[in-house]
């Protein structure tokens, strides 16, 4: 396939200049703004310092960006042919942390690089999506759509989701099974089959509660009714929306929101950010977060979509949706429409891996649509 | 293969779809932010303010309490106490050690103390010790550089200068209970105090003033972070009351040990110018938390000190009836100022016989002299004469029988008997023997010492209905309602008052006295506490001081001045004091001459 003016020659390979011009720039643009309002409220949350927060934000965000940018020239058929090798670097990563935690002190989730802590949970929502997008690109259909075709990726998803289940990371567990489940769903995977896991899932619940801890159980609980213990575990959704609700239309201002600066608000810098954003900027500096967070998805969908690859599509999807679950279920949660479950607001949310494995992910969705024109047979790996 | 070539397109449309669905959750959710911010914003603004603001209110001062001329009956005293602050202290036990030194602390306040600390967040003052004196306060004060962390709280405190000498009209204030009505944030103050009884409680509504409110921004943890608004308060109203401190003084002065009262008041006004109950008791104490062997001893002195005798003990009023049953006899034509009456000592109704206090009687009397000889039997006809109903009727006119309405707690109605009020109580017909005792004040008929000075203060006012009040009357009276009592009985009555006084015969002689032309006129009466038996008037009847006290007759004695012209009304009840003329006249007569004396002016002394 030949394309004088999208392509060279030199076997479907792309110069450095043409990687750097195919990078979409408005995308890029759409994460310096989250990444700059992710700062600008840190700086509030910290009552108008660059301390502790913001200062070490902005530090990570730039890794991150330097990383997503690396990434961005990386040609696409690297990415398929290290998948497999990079999803069992960080399994065992994940179990590695996983007998460390239990040598030494409490849950340890994370690797302590020196600069930053690497947490593998992370990691694997990248390496899980790369893994897959490989597997279904050399799939068929048939197999796709058969039982036993999907026993193979089924496990690869189910062993990681059980090593972070264990830690305990609920909300990392749970972000990777419906990260894969989207995948699932966009290879072919018959709507039935879902129907038939969702009520295996449903009669296995009250096995699978008397599997959660105590205080999973109670975050349940909490979300299905928050005054069940307003001064507990409720008092984290009760004061979230106070906070959210008294910011109104335009909120209190810049430094001005009481319930975060008076510390009614807990976890204002990490999970509960945006709850903190809306009381200073009201619904407008909400609906500006969410209405960013739309357009990257939308634009990653585009990209997908307009990918000539298999494997591109399905990965930029993957990576699409792990997204999408990271803002979605942080945003439902701080404003009561789900259980607290400890997922951050990427770009935005005080904390050092999230940042740069979203990066990463955006760097690699940036690679996928500059190397859009490359196609890769289903066989090729 | 044919159906591996559809994988690409399979995968295009779902993800489609994929697309579509998560765009489309993220617009949700911009419904729920809509719902929350902008349709219960409101709900929540206001949750957010009770958060982040907590709303302190600021006690205003009590007002203060003045007699006539401007003393302070009960007034506010500066009270100051220690307190520390665990985060300002550079260690909690040196600056505990520190204020030892000081200020002793027994082992159960230092267990509080640090018990207090440990509950507490470490900004919250913690009481150390209060109810200190300015000495204290700054001893306390000069060596603060040692005492890291301890600050110095003022307040006020109530309290009473004269002491015991106002306590059952002032009454006190004390810590709010669970019957207290709760109308007024105020009440929920911790420590706030109100007015338990007397004028305290009567003026509660001015002399408690309005909350001002201090509302401070406070963080998660209570820290108070600034403050945001600050409204005063108004401080309690001044009340200016009727009273004179010496006539006051006078009175307790008078009445010694005796347990009794003395209700003295303007005649024409009805301002209460001596209010006493003896023996009385230390409101300071009350005002103050009362510690219980305090309390043991008020209640079981047998001259109940707690008990406000001159509203709530119910005496009979002997004697001190007769003008009332006299006026109701001239007002009814059954007497009049020339018939006489002969008294023989004694009289018969039916096979009763009823005795004359002088067993050898009075012989002829008119109304005028039955007055000045309190003969028993003059009254005994004159009663029986005349009726139950006409004489209940003018008691009743004369403030007996029912509250003065003076506005202190526990006061009683006393009791003016008649055939209705009989057949209500018992069930029973009234007797014609129970006019006749009641013809001498004595029977059913009960009265109070303030409706005692009420009566005197009508009959020598010329008849007006006054009412005691404690309000110094800075504005003329409203225009009083008059008596429906000939002036000329009412005269009568009044010439048998004086004629008690100042002519010899009069049982209450020994009381006179001439101030500047001015002299007092007045009655004796003495209450029967115990019956006295047949028996005893056949063996002799045993002399009052022979008797155990608590089975002594009271002694009573009402009276005004100056004859002429009154101005001041007096009721005396000294309990089982024995005689009317011998122990409650004289300090009438005392209460009135210091009245006079001072009324030259009636202004301020400096």
């Amino acid at each position: 396939m030949y394309k004088a003016y999208e392509t060279s020659f030199r076997g479907q390979r792309l110069s450095f200049g043409e990687k750097f011009w195919n990078i979409s720039f408005s995308y890029v643009l759409m994460i310096m703004l989250l990444g700059a309002i992710g700062v600008i409220v840190l700086y509030s949350a910290a009552n108008g310092s660059w301390n502790p927060w913001a200062s070490k934000q902005l530090m990570r965000f730039c890794l991150g960006f330097a990383v997503m940018f690396a990434l961005a020239f990386v040609d696409l058929r690297w990415f398929l042919r290290y998948a497999y090798w990079f999803y069992l670097v960080v399994l065992l990563l994940l179990v590695a942390v996983e007998i460390g935690g239990h040598i030494g002190m409490g849950a340890q989730r994370w690797i302590n690089l020196g600069f930053m802590k690497l947490q593998p949970s992370e990691l694997m929502k990248i390496a899980l999506v790369l893994a897959l997008a490989r597997y279904f690109n050399s799939a068929t259909l048939q197999s796709i759509e058969s039982i036993k075709g999907i026993v193979a990726p089924a496990a690869m998803v189910m062993v990681p989701v059980v090593l972070v289940m264990i830690q305990p990371d609920l909300g990392t567990a749970i972000m990777l099974l419906l990260t894969a489940g989207a995948m699932f769903f966009a290879v072919g995977v018959q709507l039935w089959k879902f129907a038939a896991l969702l009520c295996a899932g449903a009669a296995a619940m009250p096995v699978a509660w008397h599997f959660l801890h105590n205080y999973q159980k109670n975050r349940v609980l909490t979300f299905l009714d928050p005054e069940r213990d307003p001064l507990g575990a409720g008092y984290h959704i009760i004061q979230s929306k106070i906070a959210l609700g008294s910011g109104g239309v335009f909120g209190k201002g810049f430094l001005g929101g009481t319930q975060s600066h008076l510390n009614f608000l807990p976890e204002k810098h990490t999970d509960f950010i945006f709850t903190m954003l809306s009381e200073e900027f009201g619904m407008i500096g909400g609906i500006v977060v969410i209405a960013i967070n739309f357009m990257i998805i939308a634009y990653s969908y585009f990209f997908a979509l307009r990918s000539a690859s298999y494997f591109a599509k399905l990965m930029t999807v993957g990576l699409a949706s792990s997204y999408f679950l990271y803002v979605v279920i942080n945003i439902s949660m701080v404003l009561g429409m789900l259980p607290v479950v400890g997922v951050p607001l990427p770009l935005i949310s005080y904390g050092g891996t999230v940042i740069v494995s979203v990066m990463m992910g955006f760097g690699i969705i940036l690679a996928a649509n500059s190397n859009r024109m490359i196609n890769i047979g289903k066989d090729q790996g | 293969m044919n159906r591996d070539n559809d994988k690409g397109k399979v995968l295009i449309s779902r993800t489609i779809f994929l697309s579509g669905m998560q765009l489309f959750l993220l617009v949700m959710i911009i419904f729920r932010l809509y719902y929350l911010q902008v349709y219960q914003a409101d709900k929540y603004k206001t949750l957010a303010d009770e958060n982040r603001i907590s709303t302190r209110l600021l006690v205003p001062a009590r007002g203060i309490i003045y007699d006539r001329h401007g003393n302070i009956l009960a007034g506010n005293r500066q009270n100051f106490q220690a307190m520390i602050v665990a985060e300002q202290t550079a260690s909690i036990d040196e600056t505990l050690t520190a204020f030892k030194k000081i200020m002793p602390l027994s082992e159960d306040e230092e267990k509080r103390i640090r018990r207090d600390l440990k509950r507490n967040r470490s900004f919250v003052p913690i009481k150390l010790k209060d109810n200190l004196t300015w000495e204290q306060a700054t001893a306390i004060l000069l060596n603060l550089p040692d005492l890291s962390g301890v600050i110095i709280d003022e307040g006020l405190s109530r309290y009473y200068p004269y002491g015991d000498m106002f306590a059952h009209v002032i009454g006190y204030v004390a810590a709010v209970s669970d019957r207290d009505v709760k109308d007024d944030p105020l009440l929920e103050v911790p420590g706030f105090k109100i007015g338990k009884s007397g004028v305290e409680k009567l003026y509660e509504k001015e002399l408690r003033g309005k909350a001002g409110n201090i509302k401070l921004e406070v963080n998660a943890v209570g820290r108070v972070m600034k403050e945001i608004e600050l409204i005063e308060g108004e401080a309690g109203q001044r009340v200016d009351l009727s009273l004179d401190v010496r006539l006051q003084q006078k009175a307790y002065e008078l009445l010694g040990e005796e347990s009794g009262a003395v209700v003295m008041m303007k005649v024409n006004t009805g301002e209460v110018l001596a209010f006493a109950s003896a023996p009385s008791f230390d409101p300071n104490l009350f005002a103050n938390g009362l510690s219980s062997e305090n309390w043991k001893e008020l209640n079981s002195n047998e001259k109940k000190p707690l008990l406000n005798k001159a509203v709530a003990g119910l005496y009979s009023p002997g004697s001190t009836f007769k003008m009332v049953v006299g006026l109701a006899a001239l007002e009814a034509g059954a007497i009049n100022r020339t018939r006489h009456s002969y008294c023989s000592g004694k009289m018969m109704l039916g096979n009763h016989t009823f005795h004359c206090w002088k067993r050898e009687g009075h012989g002829a009397l008119s109304v005028v002299q039955a007055l000045q000889h309190s003969c028993d039997i003059f009254f005994y006809e004159t009663a029986q004469k005349v009726g139950i109903a006409k004489i209940a009727a003018m008691a009743r006119a004369f403030g007996l029988g029912r509250k003065t309405n003076i506005g202190i707690e526990n006061e009683k109605d006393g009791l003016i008997p008649d055939a209705e009020w009989k057949k209500k109580r018992f069930g029973e017909a009234w007797q014609l023997g129970e006019t006749i005792i009641s013809g001498i004040g004595q029977g059913y008929i009960l009265t109070t010492p303030v409706q005692l000075a009420v009566m005197v203060s009508r009959i020598a006012n010329g008849g007006y209905e006054v009412d005691p009040t404690f309000r110094k009357a800075n504005e003329p009276q409203k225009e009083l309602k008059r008596i429906n009592v000939d002036e000329q009985n009412l005269e009568l009555v009044k010439r048998g008052m004086y004629e008690v006084v100042n002519v010899a015969g009069g049982t209450a002689l020994g009381a006179a006295f001439n101030f500047n032309g001015q002299q007092m006129a007045g009655k004796t009466g003495s209450a029967q506490v115990k019956r006295i038996s047949m028996r005893e008037r056949q063996t002799g009847v045993i002399k009052q001081e022979d008797l155990p006290w608590k089975y002594r007759d009271h002694a009573l004695f009402v009276a005004f001045a100056p004859y002429d012209k009154p101005k001041y009304g007096v009721a005396v009840v000294v309990e089982h004091g024995r005689s009317g003329s011998k122990v409650a006249a004289p300090i009438a007569s005392k209460m009135l001459q210091e009245a006079l004396k001072l009324d030259a002016t009636d202004k301020p002394v400096d």
